[in-house]
């Protein structure tokens, strides 16, 4: 009796401990694998990490889309009506991408400060702007008219 | 009783998760109401789209209840939602005005000969100046204007008739009640 | 007229759930037959008005009854008929109406095939369902009716989102809701079993074949929607780790853990304790699926409908429903007798394994799925979770599931000699990272992944192989498979073959398709060839063509393969009248070893577009594979034993006692 109980402990115990370690690396993992999303103003403002991969997301500013001569290769602007950052993507673009739409694009900042994405997703659901877009615009705006009633205080 | 506290373990675990989703249905940024609602509407004074010696302003919004509506022909949903305001114009009362926002003169022109036309009047807004004074950030949006042309409602994304049933028209309604 | 009837079905139904799920399960208790008899015409009942409701949608659909404001919204004269009926479960109200007639559903067949059922059982079960019932109807009938009018009435409806206007979509929802809601009956079950207290092997068998049917439907759903996702994302991809599919996830890892652990329950009476609470949890978690994909609380690609005040309305019924489940079990679960011991090593123990293993998993996944409402609620920021992650979880947990998976159906019950059982492994072991290695070597194959994939395939063979003869052995030769197959116990295990056999071309698919895909992105011009894997992709053009509900333009691509004819691929970019939403239909020439798969991007100047070209191996095995697991589960389903316990009543009245064998 007490050599079964004995037993059935060990047997607990490892279990524990396996599940243990098997969380402790998904967790481990789990950060390295974060992605962070930043507006065009908060690029700007140089919050965004350098080295390593974020999303970035705004308004395709109108007119800006351009191709490069090898016809594949797309750059075009975001904003978020503060701020704006070029984006430069090879392939093929969502459906749903338009000027005026809101995106978010995967991808990091080149030393040159254009974002090079290795994905863009515009929702397949046009009614819907991306939250984090619609989030960074708010914010954006009540800034912008900040400033501006700062600045008629000033006057 | 240690016993029955370890079977409570998956309860606890669920309520805290609940606590989380609940405190995400309140975080939902499409909620958040614009900073201009309840205030009076920005001043603005442009060229109207059909005619560019006319002008639209904020004046033309008093003394009655209006829509304004921000569209643009590059716009895809605006289209998707015409057909909607179109019905509106024909069976209701409502003063719909519309901002034409970063477009091209001729292109919004043939839309509106072509799909036709809702609007009392449009505002041509090129450069989009005044479309940021209203934190216009995606088309198209519909403001809702009372007498005293004080904005009480915006709505972002294209109007479906679930919203027009539930969110435009009851508040139009209601506005319209409302001694100016 | 009809909607309005459609409407009063509804209420009518939510009377009819509100009396069952209180009188029969108050009838159990004071012992009166009558109430607890009403449990039966109660359910057909609710049945038939929501059946007439559901009809009553079908038909202003298939009207175009635009005032209607729910087919205003999803319908258009100009829809296809095949798709005004699928516009019916389109989108939110009217997918909840066929949620809820699915469930009376699943309650009218439980009281059909459950007529050796206690009564009071069967009662209880009954009411259980009722009151999920009561919490879905009232959610329609106050947040989401779908039978509102609309006035103005609109000339013509919003059209359905032209997304969803695919076969595998039409029929993707109700394959999934079979399972979700399917799930029920499992959670029925347990709760009544925890109501009585009587939590035994006779319950574990009850339970059991409902569960795999519903299983089954689970499987066949999402397996659906991701062949969906391949055929009409136009991205060639097949799982994106979608808020909306993990939603669908999690009750699939969480009842193939109930599945494996009911099994110990029956056979054994182990496990009582933690199959109830998987029973819980699987239903609980297809419930936190509906509320993920309705509340709006997480958006994804597939969210086509939300709202945070119908969230609020869901939240509070996942509190009384899983919170009152878990607490019942809190109070009820110190006093569940522990059943058969059993030794470190055997099946007991394996199982046991495997199950915390898919536990895990269903953890993980949960986890990554709700992490960025987590840190957006504590202001830590916008983040997502990178399918990497999800795939390294995947990675790591697999292949050590895949050896239990192997091991477990060779080891005896209760008590396995070790020795004996690494006898019987040894060959298998052997076999299989021969064959890893064989393709792993740099000379041969020169890749770990694959390696291991085919390490583990070969694994589940072979052991799957050895099992076989084993039992056929037992029973006397190759030709005693037939018998076997039709008398009792058989069909579960050659379900659970079939299953596993399953799992073995799933992972090789994965792997495959995920290690050997080539995706090159071309500017090409009419008449010009890529060379895609040894296939020659000729470009003929683009040109004009008409839908019944849209315009297209129309690629032409000649594929060719050492100058032999292989296929023509017609991809499309489609706009839909009414939506005016641009669509990308892709080209695919599928085959058993691989796919060419061709996406329409932009037409540049000259005549030119911009194209996608992929070659997929093997990718159909994910799909055969997740197809074999469903075949495994419904043989499973029908053993014998189970039908065998369903005539016991109706044809020898009085139950055998020596009947659980």
């Amino acid at each position: 009796m007490r050599a079964a109980r004995k037993k059935r402990l060990y047997l607990i115990l490892l279990v524990v401990v396996g599940v243990g370690v098997a969380a402790a690396l998904a967790l481990n993992a789990f950060n390295q694998n974060l992605m962070f999303f930043y507006s065009p103003s908060e690029v700007n403002a140089g919050k965004a990490p350098p080295h390593h991969p974020f999303r970035l997301g705004g308004l395709v500013t109108d007119g800006s889309l351009k191709r490069l001569p090898n016809g594949l290769t797309v750059q075009f602007d975001v904003t978020d009506l503060q701020k704006t950052v070029s984006i430069q993507y090879t392939g093929i673009l969502p459906d749903l991408f338009r000027e005026g739409q809101g995106i978010v694009a995967h991808g990091q900042m080149r030393d040159d400060g254009v974002f090079v994405a290795d994905e863009v997703l515009a929702k397949h659901d046009e009614k819907y702007m991306p939250p984090e877009v619609a989030a960074s615009l708010k914010d954006a705006h009540d800034k912008g008219v900040t400033a501006v009633k700062a600045k008629e205080a000033g006057l | 009783m240690p016993r029955f506290v370890r079977y409570l373990l998956p309860l606890v675990l669920f309520l805290a998760m609940a606590g989380l989703l609940y405190r995400g249905l309140s975080i939902d940024p499409r909620l958040v109401p614009s900073p201009l609602v309840g205030k009076s509407a920005p001043a603005f004074s442009l060229a109207r789209l059909e005619d560019p010696a006319a002008t639209l302003s904020n004046a033309d919004f008093k003394g009655q209840v209006s829509l304004l509506n921000v569209w643009a022909t590059w716009c895809v949903s605006c289209r998707a939602e015409h057909q909607v305001l179109m019905q509106l114009s024909k069976s209701t009362d409502v003063a719909i005005y519309g901002l034409n926002y970063k477009d091209e003169r001729p292109a919004a022109l043939r839309w509106l000969q072509q799909f036709g036309d809702p609007y009392r009047a449009n505002a041509f807004d090129a450069d989009g100046r005044v479309g940021i004074d209203w934190g216009v950030y995606g088309t198209p949006e519909t403001f809702i204007i009372d007498k005293q042309g004080v904005i009480r409602h915006k709505h972002t994304g294209p109007l479906t008739w679930d919203i027009v049933q539930h969110e435009i028209m009851p508040l139009v309604k209601q506005l319209q009640a409302e001694t100016g | 007229m009809i909607p309005e009837l459609g409407h009063f079905a509804l209420i009518l139904a939510l009377c009819l759930a509100l009396v069952l799920a209180v009188v029969p399960l108050l009838g159990t208790f004071t012992r009166t037959p009558a109430w607890v008899a009403l449990a039966r015409p109660l359910a057909w009942g609710q049945f038939l008005f929501l059946a007439l409701s559901f009809a009553a949608l079908v038909h202003a659909f298939l009207a175009d009854d635009f005032s209607v404001l729910y087919v205003a919204n999803h319908g258009n004269t100009q829809l296809p008929e095949i798709y005004k009926i699928s516009a019916v479960w389109g989108a939110h109200e009217g997918s909840l109406l066929l949620w809820v007639l699915i469930l009376s559903g699943w309650m009218v067949a439980v009281s059909l095939f459950g007529r050796h059922l206690p009564d009071e059982v069967l009662a209880r079960v009954l009411s259980v369902m009722g009151m999920v019932s009561i919490g879905f109807l009232s959610f329609l009938l106050f947040t989401s009716n779908p039978f509102e009018r609309v006035f103005p009435i609109p000339a013509e409806g919003g059209e359905l989102n032209p997304l969803l206007q695919d076969p595998g979509l039409a029929i993707h929802p109700p394959m999934l809701y079979m399972g979700y809601v399917g799930m029920s009956v499992a959670f029925s079950f347990a709760i009544a079993a925890l109501i009585g207290g009587r939590l035994d092997a006779a319950w574990a068998r009850w339970s059991r074949p409902w569960t795999l049917v519903a299983w089954v439907f689970l499987t066949i759903g999402i397996v659906l929607g991701s062949w969906w996702a391949y055929n009409e994302l136009g991205w060639g991809g097949w799982w994106f780790w979608d808020p909306v599919e993990n939603a669908s996830f999690m009750p699939w890892l969480a009842g193939t853990a109930l599945v494996h652990s009911l099994a110990v329950t029956e056979k054994r009476g182990a496990f009582r304790r933690w199959t109830v609470l998987l029973a819980l949890l699987a239903f609980s978690l297809s419930l936190l699926g509906t509320f993920l994909v309705r509340s709006g609380v997480l958006t994804s690609v597939h969210a086509f409908a939300s709202d945070p005040a119908r969230g609020l309305f869901i939240l509070m019924f996942l509190l009384l429903v899983i919170g009152g489940s878990l607490l019942l079990y809190a109070v009820r679960a110190p006093d569940i007798s522990r059943g058969g011991g059993f030794a470190a090593v055997s099946r007991e123990s394996f199982l046991l394994g495997n199950n915390v293993l898919l536990v895990l998993m269903t953890a993980l996944v949960l986890i990554g799925t709700l992490a960025p409402l987590l840190y957006d609620a504590l202001g830590w920021g916008k983040i997502s979770v990178g399918f990497p992650w999800f795939n390294s979880m995947l990675v790591t947990f697999m292949p050590l599931m895949v050896i239990l998976m192997g091991i477990g159906p060779l080891t005896r019950w209760k008590q396995q000699a070790p020795a004996e059982l690494l006898g019987r492994l040894r060959l298998a072991a052997v076999i299989s990272v021969g064959a890893g290695l064989a393709v792993a070597l740099p000379l041969l194959g020169d890749s770990w992944a694959l390696g291991l994939a085919l390490a583990l395939s070969v694994w589940l063979l072979t052991t799957l192989l050895m099992g076989l003869r084993q039992r056929l052995r037992a029973k006397g030769g190759v030709a005693s498979l037939w018998t076997d197959l039709a008398g009792r116990g058989g069909r579960s295990y050659y379900g659970m073959w079939l299953a596993h056999l399953g799992v073995a071309f799933f992972i090789l698919g994965i792997t495959v398709a995920t290690q050997f895909d080539i995706e090159k992105d071309e500017r090409m011009s009419p008449g010009q060839s890529v060379e895609v894997a040894g296939y020659d992709f000729r470009f003929d053009g683009v040109k004009d063509v008409q839908g019944p509900n849209y315009r297209a333009h129309r690629g032409t691509l000649q594929v060719t393969r050492n100058g032999a004819e292989v296929a023509v691929l017609y991809p499309e970019k489609r706009v839909y009248r009414v939506q005016r939403k641009p669509m990308t239909e892709s080209g695919i020439d599928a085959g058993f070893m691989r796919d060419l798969y061709v996406s329409l991007g932009e037409p540049l100047d000259n005549g030119d577009w911009s194209l996608r070209l992929y070659y997929k191996p093997l990718v159909r095995w994910i799909w055969f594979g997740g197809l074999l697991i469903a075949a495994g589960g419904l043989l499973a389903a029908s053993d014998p034993r189970y039908r065998h316990l369903l005539h016991r009543r109706t044809v020898g009245g009085a139950v055998p006692a020596g009947g659980h064998a």
